[in-house]
C-alpha cells in the first residue's frame, strides 16, 4: 500500500486519538479513500495489520458504510437527496435531469468518467429542499435552472482540465 | 390568537449577520464565560442545575438528561465518556448542521461543561460522514479552544483535563441510536446493543460508563450553567422546559428552523403564521410532527380526552392545528416531538407515494441484526413501492398493516418501532387511500405533482 507521507502522519496522529486503536477504523478508511478515491484491496490487509485485527474486521465495516466504495467513482460526486422532504420539493425531477445532462444512471460512472450520479438519504438540509451535494459540497434550493448551472459548472471545469 | 414571539436561545447568532463562526467573534460575544464560573463549582452543583432544569433530550426520546446523568456508574472505577450524538440523520431534522457551522464553539462550551460536570476526560463527538465541512469546522474550533486552554491539560489552571475528539460516521442512519453510534466508535459495523445489560450508562463505550447526548440538549446546558436550572424551568411550560427548535420543512411557504418557548406555540401557528401557510391554491393534507418515525398526523381529524394540567385533569378537543407543540401533548396524542422535525404535506400528495418514499428509507437503513426489522422494512417497501409503480391490489393495505403490526417489540432497537410506525399511522389515517390505490391510480394525475418515489 502506497500512501503519501501526509496520509501516513495523519494515520499515525489519529490512531492517538483512542484508549483502542480498533477505533481508529473508520478514520483510516476515511483517510484513505480521500486519497485513493476508494478503498482497494490490499488497503484491507494493510489497515488490519497497521491496527492488529483480521480482515474481515476490516472487510466487515468497509461492506456496511454507504460511504466506503469498493470501487473507483467518476471524478466529481453528485449525491441528490431523495428523502421526503426533497422528494416533495422535486427531488427525484433534479435526479433525473443531472442523470440525463451527464448521460448516466443512478450509481454508474458517467461514460467520459467525469461523475457519479446518485441517490442518498436526508443530508439534514430538509428546509431548504431539494438539496444536491458535489463532493463536498452542499447545494440547496436546486430547481431544474440552478440544476443547469451546477451541471454546467461542472462540464466547464472537466474541459479546463 | 396569534403565534407567539421567537424565542431565540440555542439559535441566537444563527444566520445573524457579521457572526462568525471563529474563537475571536465568540468571545466578544461573552463566550466561555460561563465555563470559566462553571469550573470554579463542585461537579454535583451543575449535574443539580441540570436536574432542576427540567432539560429532556432533544436527539429523539426527550428522555430527562439530569436523570440520564443521574443514572451513570460512578462507583466501577472505569473513565467516564461523553460522545455528542452529532450524527443528525432523523429525515426532517436539520438544526443540529446549523449550531456545527455556525456556532461550534456554543457546542464545545456546553460539552465541555458536561464533561467537568460529570468528571468526564475524554469526549468524541460523533458526527455524521455527510457533514465534512462541519467536521473541519469543528476540528478548527477544538483547536482554538484548545490554544486557549477551554479544552485539553489543566482547563483554566484548575487541573482539570479534558480532551475532545472528531469521529466521523460514513453515512449509515443507525448510527445515531446510541449503541450503535458506539459499536461505530468502537471500530465496528454499527449494531446496536442489546438492552439491559448495554445501558450506555453502565457499560458503554469500551464497556465503560458512557454519556450520549444530542448537540441541541448539549448547547441547552450551557445556558442551564448560566442562568441556572429553575430559571430555566421557567420557561416553556411544566415537564416541557425550555426552548425548543421546530425544523419544518415540505409543503409551506417559509419553511425553516424556529424556536420557541416548548410547549406556547401550536401546530397551527407554527404553520399558518410562522411558516407563511400553505403553498399558494393548496391546502394542508398531513403533518409528521417530529421526524419522520414520529405518526403521521391528518389536518382534519381531532383529538379528544382528558390531561393533567398542574394538579387538575382537564378534558381537550383538538384539531390538528390546536396541537401545542409539546412532548407530553403529542405523546398523549399517540405520536411524538421526536427531533422536532415537522414535515408538511399538502392536498397534492398521494400518501401512497409518501409511504412509499418514507419506507424506502428504512428498508435501506436497517442495520439487518434483527429479522422482523430487516426483513418487515424491506417487505415494506416492495409492497409499497409496487403500488406505486407496479399493479396495486385492494388486498395491499392489508398485507402492509400485517407486516408492520409484527415489528415493533420484537427488536434490538427503537428502529423496529420507527420503521413501523409510518406505515401503521399512514393506514390508520389514510386508510381509503390505500385500500382504494388500484382504483385511484388510474386517473391521470396533474403534472405539477413531484415524483416520491
Ligand atoms: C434509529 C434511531 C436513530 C437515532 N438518530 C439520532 C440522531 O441522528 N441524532 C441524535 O441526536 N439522536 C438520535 N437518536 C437518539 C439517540 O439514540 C439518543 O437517544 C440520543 O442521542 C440521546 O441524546 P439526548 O438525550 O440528548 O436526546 C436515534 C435513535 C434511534 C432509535
Ligand atoms: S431494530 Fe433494525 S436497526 Fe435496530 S438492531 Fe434490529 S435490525 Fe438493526
Ligand atoms: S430530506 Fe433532503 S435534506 Fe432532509
Amino acid at each position: 500500500m502506497n500512501l503519501k507521507p501526509e496520509t501516513l502522519i495523519k494515520i499515525d496522529e489519529v490512531i492517538t486519538h483512542y484508549p483502542e486503536k480498533r477505533s481508529a477504523m473508520m478514520p483510516l478508511l476515511h483517510l484513505i479513500q480521500e486519497e485513493v478515491g476508494y478503498i482497494p484491496e490490499e488497503a484491507i490487509t494493510w489497515v488490519a495489520e497497521k491496527l492488529g485485527l483480521q480482515p474481515i474486521n476490516v472487510y466487515e465495516v468497509v461492506t456496511f458504510y454507504p460511504m466506503f466504495r469498493r470501487q473507483p467513482i467518476g471524478r466529481r460526486h453528485i449525491k441528490v437527496c431523495r428523502t421526503l422532504s426533497c422528494a416533495l420539493r422535486g427531488g427525484y425531477q433534479i435526479c433525473e435531469k443531472f442523470e440525463q445532462e451527464f448521460n448516466t444512471h443512478r450509481g454508474a460512472v458517467s461514460p467520459d468518467g467525469e461523475v457519479t450520479v446518485e441517490f442518498v438519504e436526508c443530508l439534514a438540509s430538509c428546509g431548504t429542499a431539494p438539496v444536491v451535494m458535489v463532493d463536498d459540497d452542499l447545494h440547496e434550493q436546486v430547481d431544474g435552472a440552478k440544476a443547469q448551472q451546477i451541471a454546467d459548472r461542472i462540464k466547464a471545469e472537466a474541459r479546463q482540465r | 390568537m396569534p403565534a407567539p414571539e421567537q424565542r431565540r436561545i440555542i439559535f441566537k447568532h444563527i444566520d445573524e449577520s457579521g457572526y462568525s463562526n471563529d474563537l475571536a467573534c465568540y468571545l466578544k460575544h461573552g463566550g466561555y464565560e460561563v465555563l470559566k464560573q462553571a469550573v470554579t463549582r463542585p461537579p454535583q452543583a451543575l449535574i443539580d442545575e441540570v436536574k432542576r432544569s427540567g432539560l429532556r433530550g432533544r436527539g429523539g426520546a426527550g428522555f430527562p438528561c439530569g436523570v440520564k446523568w443521574g443514572l451513570v456508574d460512578r462507583r466501577s472505577g472505569k473513565p467516564i465518556y461523553l460522545i455528542v450524538n452529532a450524527d443528525e440523520s432523523e429525515p426532517g431534522t436539520f438544526k443540529d448542521r446549523y449550531l456545527i457551522h455556525q456556532d461550534p464553539h456554543q457546542l464545545i462550551e456546553g460539552t465541555m461543561i458536561s464533561c467537568f460536570a460529570n468528571n468526564v476526560t475524554q469526549a468524541y463527538i460523533y458526527i455524521r460522514g455527510e457533514f465534512p465541512h462541519g467536521a473541519r469546522i469543528l476540528g478548527k474550533a477544538i483547536a482554538e479552544a484548545r490554544a486557549a486552554n477551554f479544552v485539553g491539560p489543566n482547563i483554566l489552571g484548575t487541573g482539570y483535563s479534558c480532551e475532545i475528539h472528531i469521529h466521523r460516521g460514513a453515512g449509515a442512519y443507525i448510527c445515531g441510536e446510541e449503541t450503535g453510534l458506539i459499536e461505530s466508535l468502537e471500530g465496528k459495523r454499527a449494531y446496536p446493543r442489546i438492552k439491559p445489560p448495554y445501558f450506555p450508562a453502565v457499560l458503554g463505550l469500551y464497556q465503560c460508563p458512557t454519556i450520549v447526548n444530542n448537540v441541541e440538549t448539549l448547547c441547552h446546558v450551557k445556558h442551564i450553567a448560566e442562568i441556572g436550572g429553575e430559571a430555566f424551568a421557567r420557561i416553556g411550560t411544566a415537564n416541557n422546559t425550555g426552548t425548543r427548535i421546530f425544523c419544518v420543512s415540505g409543503h409551506v411557504q417559509r419553511p425553516g428552523c424556529y424556536e420557541f418557548p416548548t410547549g406556547t406555540i401550536t401546530m397551527g401557528q407554527l404553520l399558518n403564521e410562522v411558516c407563511g401557510g400553505p403553498l399558494p391554491g393548496r391546502k394542508f393534507k398531513a403533518v409528521i410532527p417530529g421526524g419522520s418515525s414520529a405518526k403521521v398526523l391528518r389536518f382534519g381529524e381531532r383529538f379528544k380526552g382528558r390531561r393533567k394540567v398542574g394538579a387538575d385533569l382537564v378534558d381537550f378537543d383538538w384539531g390538528v392545528e390546536d396541537l401545542p407543540m409539546d412532548f407530553d401533548s403529542l405523546a398523549l396524542i399517540g405520536t411524538m416531538g421526536g427531533s422536532g422535525g415537522v414535515i408538511v404535506m399538502d392536498d397534492s400528495v398521494n400518501m401512497v407515494e409518501a409511504l412509499a418514499n418514507i419506507n424506502a428509507f428504512y428498508a435501506h437503513e436497517s442495520c439487518g441484526q434483527c429479522t422482523p426489522c430487516r426483513e418487515g422494512s424491506l417487505w415494506m417497501k416492495k409492497l409499497t413501492t409496487r403500488m406505486v409503480h407496479g399493479p396495486a391490489r385492494a388486498e395491499d393495505a392489508a398485507l402492509l398493516k400485517d407486516v408492520a403490526d409484527q415489528i415493533p417489540g420484537r427488536t434490538i432497537c427503537a428502529f423496529g418501532e420507527a420503521c413501523a410506525w409510518p406505515t401503521q399511522s399512514f393506514l390508520a389515517k389514510f386508510g381509503d387511500e390505500f385500500k382504494n390505490h388500484h382504483e385511484t391510480k388510474q386517473v391521470p394525475k396533474p403534472t405539477a405533482t413531484a415524483a416520491l418515489v
